[in-house]
């Protein structure tokens, strides 16, 4: 039997965006989205926890090596995310609502598939607030 | 795309841990300082853990304005700031934080149906009685 050992780094990014769906009207962009939708946006500081899993490795002692992960975290997540408009800057958000949901869904995908063989994803957790948060599992 | 939206909410409430079933000497040794006569207060944190298909229109699993409503409804304006041995819940069952979360998480299960959230599925209730001790509760499923 594989003993997982679960791993999670925590990152921070700054980011704008702003709630708006195209097919509904000026009205009911203001209802559902109240002022998430004001027009000019606003940010947060969000905090990522990325966790993966593994079978400890009996040479190293890592489940992975952190700088690789790091290192993924930094291509694919700060430097698309950090200090940017996610309606206008990140490409997944042109056709998607940047709700925390779709964030940690995005980060998956672009995270998951850049790990090493061997190394699992096992969930994304994005904080918006202290007071909010969004976990995704890569369930459909 | 499943995805679970955790929210936080506080509360203030006092309780006095005791039980009749046991003698008064029982219940000094059985829950300490949490026994004494008049009771004590704690700042409760909890965390609503709910889950669903994000909605491909609004990108949300469920509305936060709707879940904050139901939950200040139902159960912040239902506890905070009251003496929780004092409510009918409690009336012949120790307010501990274990029962107090069985309690959120049976309320919010029924609430949420009530509330325009048929699509979030209540996942798991935790609730924070000081920094150093909290209590989950996920309707008898295993906490994930």
């Amino acid at each position: 039997m594989n003993k997982y050992v679960y791993l999670t780094r925590k990152v921070e990014f700054a980011a704008s965006h702003y709630y708006h769906n195209p097919a509904f009207s000026a009205e009911e962009n203001r209802r559902i989205f109240g002022k998430c939708n004001n027009p000019n946006g606003h940010g947060h500081n969000y905090t990522l926890e990325v966790t993966v899993k593994g079978v400890v490795d009996n040479q190293t002692g890592f489940v992975l090596d952190l700088k690789d992960l790091k290192d993924i975290l930094n291509r694919e997540v700060m430097d698309v995310f950090d200090h940017r408009h996610l309606n206008k800057e990140v490409p997944e958000f042109a056709s998607q609502i940047p709700t925390t949901e779709n964030i940690a869904i995005a980060i998956w995908n672009r995270v998951a598939p850049k790990l090493n063989h061997g190394t699992l994803m096992h969930r994304v957790r994005v904080h918006e607030m202290p007071d909010l948060f969004v976990d995704y599992y890569g369930e459909p | 795309m499943k995805a679970y939206l955790n929210r936080r909410y506080m509360f203030s409430a006092s309780h006095r841990l005791h039980s009749d079933r046991f003698s008064a000497d029982e219940n000094r040794e059985l829950y300490g300082k949490c026994n004494n006569p008049y009771g004590h207060g704690h700042n409760y944190t909890l965390q609503v853990t709910v889950s669903g298909q994000v909605d491909p229109h609004t990108g949300m699993v469920c509305n936060l304005v709707d879940l904050d409503d139901c939950v200040q409804r139902a159960i912040l304006n239902r506890y905070d700031h009251t003496n929780l041995n004092c409510l009918p819940e409690f009336k012949d069952v120790v307010p501990t934080t274990e029962n107090l979360c069985t309690h959120v998480f049976d309320i919010l299960q029924r609430e949420l149906g009530h509330a325009h959230l048929e699509s979030a599925r209540l996942e798991r209730v935790k609730l924070d009685e000081t920094m150093m001790n909290s209590f989950e509760y996920a309707g008898g499923e295993e906490i994930r």
